[in-house]
Parts: structure tokens; sequence; C-alpha cells
């Protein structure tokens, strides 16, 4: 479903990303996991062409992204992207920022459109908050709603860069319990995340990514409980001294 | 000082006609009105479409407004209104040029070269106005939207422009006012706005305090009004849940 082939990606004289390889297959969860500044959000932002690369080739769904051919916007309406700070359009209602794309990029029908969006958020747990607006709502809230939100284009892939990570602990569950269930429905997932829980559970394996290269590549229960690089190994105990 | 103060001499005769003073200023202020409105129409068109060309990725559009504002801004408005009046007809096809400076009505030729010259001028600045509302979104919007395969043209008119607008509202009143003030500028070009009308009444009645007075009240009230209106706008539009100040 997706593959990367040797991607590198520099920020100026910044090698952000350093021959990456990887591969998702359909329906498989991947969890990604490194050290700030490591190059996970560049990572998952390539893969939907958020950030382009300077050498390597990604393919998702088929379609080689780094092609100038291919058409961007139709790979992008594929593959739902749920980001660290929820980025809801702020000037529309709940519903409307669930409808917004169906609507303007499938050109799906208004009642149509809403009526999914209904379903999805009934899904997420936020039926009762369609006519909201995104301000009025939690953290933890907006962010099942953007959930809803890249639900709603029916994606083959769903992208998460830290989707937990701007919350307060307490809506981090609300969150991680709309992901599991999408998990467990048969979605194809990538979530840049350290919720060690949620990989454990759900995640078919774990990335680890350091300085811009995949270090290790594990099951989760091998991962957490015998990493093999010293980096993932420090890593780790970092993450749970916390 | 010995002033005859005498309220009634806008109800009087003017001596020309059986108009009163108040004719004059009703007058004027239609001009200033036609005028001001006008040039607010071209400022926010031309306005708005370069704001958004700053803001492209595309560095010969970006380029171009730019060039735009740093020539209408640094151009003193008197200037560009000498050029727009006295320079410009001159560079007319020939026809133009006949009719223009000798078959139309000189107040409208005069209307015509202001209205330009104020709508141009303020273009510039409604341009930045509309660029910092724009850039002041936060980064993930647009991320956002293109995320879900939206065209660019698509980001900008469902997602960036309406968060923009409701940002540039308040600047813009300013700017709208300003229309209003520096539209007196016509009355250097024998174009009979409020202010012209003013100076007249002062000149032919010798009522200077009272023909100013007036004067400034009423610039006083349209500018009341428009702040009020343009308060209105922004509580219409207002997004439930966020704070009022900046919008964000
Ligand atoms: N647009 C950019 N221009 C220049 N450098 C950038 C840009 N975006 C990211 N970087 C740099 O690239 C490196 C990797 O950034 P990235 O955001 O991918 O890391 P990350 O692993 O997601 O970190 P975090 O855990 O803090 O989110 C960092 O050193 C960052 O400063
Ligand atoms: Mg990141």
């Amino acid at each position: 479903m997706i593959r990367l082939t040797n991607v590198h990606k520099w920020f100026k004289d910044l090698h952000v990303l350093n021959g990456v390889n990887l591969n998702v297959h359909q329906g498989e969860v991947v969890v990604v996991c490194g050290p700030s500044g490591s190059g996970k959000s560049t990572l998952i932002r390539t893969i939907n062409q958020l950030e382009t690369i300077s050498e390597g080739e990604i393919w998702v769904d088929g379609k080689n992204v780094t092609d100038p051919k291919t058409d961007l916007n139709a790979l992008r309406a594929e593959v739902g992207f749920v980001f660290q700070h929820f980025n809801l359009y702020p000037h529309l209602s709940v519903l409307d920022n669930i409808t917004l794309s169906p609507i303007r990029v499938k050109k799906m029908g208004k009642a149509a459109a809403e009526q999914l969006a209904v379903e999805l958020l009934d899904r997420v747990g936020l039926a009762h908050k369609k006519d909201a607006f995104p301000a009025q709502l939690s953290g933890g809230q907006q962010q099942r709603v953007a959930i809803a939100r890249g639900l709603a284009m029916q994606p083959k892939v769903m992208l998460f860069d830290e989707p937990t990570s701007a919350l307060d602990p307490e809506m981090i569950g609300e969150v991680l319990q709309v992901m599991r269930d999408l998990a467990k429905s048969g979605m194809t997932m990538m979530c840049v995340t350290h919720e060690m829980g949620f990989a454990r559970e759900v995640a078919d394996y774990v990335v680890f990514v350091d300085q811009g290269q995949v270090v290790e590549q594990a099951k989760p229960e091998e991962f957490f409980s015998n990493p093999q690089h010293e980096r993932a190994k420090q890593f780790l105990r970092q993450l749970r001294s916390h | 000082m010995n002033y005859n103060w005498d309220w009634n001499i806008f109800f009087k005769s003017t001596g020309i006609g059986d108009e009163i003073y108040l004719d004059w200023f009703i007058s004027g202020l239609g001009w200033t009105i036609a005028l001001a409105l006008a040039a607010w129409a071209i400022a926010l068109v031309i306005g708005g479409l370069l704001g958004v060309m700053r803001t492209l990725p595309n560095k010969w559009l970006s380029g171009l407004a730019t060039a735009y504002v740093e020539l209408f801004r640094n151009v003193p408005l008197l200037v560009q209104l000498f050029i727009w009046y006295f320079v410009v007809p001159d560079y007319l096809p020939e026809q133009t040029q006949v009719w223009f400076k000798q078959e139309l009505n000189p107040m409208v030729s005069a209307y015509i070269s202001v209205t330009l010259c104020l709508g141009l001028f303020t273009a510039a600045r409604v341009c930045e106005q509309v660029r910092t509302g724009i850039q002041a979104l936060p980064k993930g919007q647009a991320n956002a939207a293109m995320a879900v395969g939206f065209t660019l043209p698509q980001v900008y008119r469902h997602v960036l422009l309406p968060q923009a607008f409701r940002v540039v509202i308040p600047p813009l009143t300013s700017e709208f006012l300003n229309v209003f003030k520096n539209s007196s500028v016509a009355s250097l070009i024998g174009l009979m706005e409020l202010l012209a009308q003013a100076k007249q009444t002062a000149e032919f009645s010798a009522n200077i305090f009272e023909a100013f007075t007036l004067a400034t009240l009423i610039y006083f009230t349209l500018n009341m009004s428009i702040m009020k209106f343009m308060g209105w706008v922004e509580k219409r539009v207002r997004i439930p849940g966020l704070m009022v100040e900046g919008g964000k």
C-alpha cells in the first residue's frame, strides 16, 4: 500500500531523511517513533507530498507519488491525514468541517455528505456536537472530529502525526480509543506516536527512526521488551522515565 | 473679535439661481460619497486580488503584486492625482482624448481621474492588509486543506479567505475611513465635493466658521456610520467560541 525506497530529504544542508526504506501493506498498522527532531513528521508528510523529497521513490496504492505526472490532488483525496494540532477549520461548524471535502473534492451531494458526516460523528462519539464550532470543543473532541473529517473522504490509508501529543492527559484515551476501533476495522494506518500501550495493542510493527534513518523495525512486543540498537534502548529508557 | 455667528446661513440664498447654501453641501456630499464608494470598490477588488497574489507560491505573480505596492505606496497621493489628471489623458488614443478633455463635463472627467487615482492608491494599502491577514493564519490550515486534495484555488476559496476576511475587517474599516478623508484631494482639481463646497460657501458668505463646522460634522457623521456598519458586519460574521480580539 505504501512503499518508500531510499528516500532522502535535505532542508538546505540538513539531511533530514537519510535513505529511508519502508513498506506498509494493506490493513497493516505501523507505529513510527523516535526522538524529537529525528524526522518523523517529515517522513509521514512526504507520503502525501505535503513535503517533497530530494531523492528516492514513494509509491502509494500503486501510484508513484513523486512522479510529476501523478495527480497529487486525486492521491491526497485517498490518503487521510490527522495533524498534531487538529487543524479544524475554525470558521465552519463541525458538520461543515466534515462535509467540505466530500462535497468539493468528491462532488458528493450535500445530503449524502451530511448523512455520512453524522454516521462518522456517531462513530467517534460526537453526534451531539454536529452544530458546534471547533473553538467550542475540547482538544480531544476536536481531534476526534479531525479523524472523522479524514474518514469522510473514505481514504485507503490514514496517516497520523502525533495525534495525542497536544492533548491533556485525560483526553488522550478517547482519541486512542477511536484509533483502536479504526485499526480493528481493517484500516491501513501509519501513526507517529509515543503511546506504547496503543502500539502494543494494535501495531503490526514499530518503526524506530533516529537521525533520519530507520534504525529498527520490529513487532511491538519485541521492540519494547528487547530492542536491538543502543539508540532504541536509550530512547525507550527516556520514554519510560517520563 | 467681532464675528457674526449665523447658523441660518445654510438656508439663505447663494445668489445663484434659487439655490441655498445647504444645496451646495448636499451636492458636495453626493460627490464625496459617489467618489469614496467607487474608489473603495476599485480598491477592494484590486487590493484583494493583489493581496492574494502576494501570498502565492508563484514568484512572478507575487513579485508583480509587490512591485505594485511599492510603486503606489511610495509616490505621494497628490502627485499621483496630478499624474492621473494632467498626464495620463495625454496618452489616451486621439478620440478618447478629445472626448475626455472637451466633450465630457469637466466635473465628470475630474471625478473619473480622482476615482481611479484614489482607488488604485488605496488598493496598495488593502493589498497589504489582505496579505497580512492571510499570512497570519496558522500554517496548518493550508496544510489541512491540501491534505484532503483541494486545489490551490479551493484552499483559498474555502479555507484561507473566509478566515482572513474576518481578520481584516478592522484594518479595512480604517482604510475605508481614509478613503473618505483622502477624497478631499479632489477639490484640488476642481471637483466640487464636500470640502470644495464648504470652501466656496465660506468665500461667498463670509461665514467661515459655520461652513467648516457643518463640513466637519458631516465628515464625522459619515465616519461614525461607517464604523457602526462595519462593527455590525464584524459581529455578524464572528466565529462562535473564538475570542473577539484578532479573530483567533
Ligand atoms: N520546513 C523546514 N525547514 C527547515 N528545517 C526543517 C523544516 N521542517 C523540519 N525541519 C528540521 O528537520 C528536522 C526533522 O524535523 P521533524 O519535524 O520531521 O522531526 P520530528 O521527528 O517530527 O520531531 P518532533 O518529535 O519534535 O515532532 C528537525 O531538525 C527540524 O528542525
Ligand atoms: Mg513531529
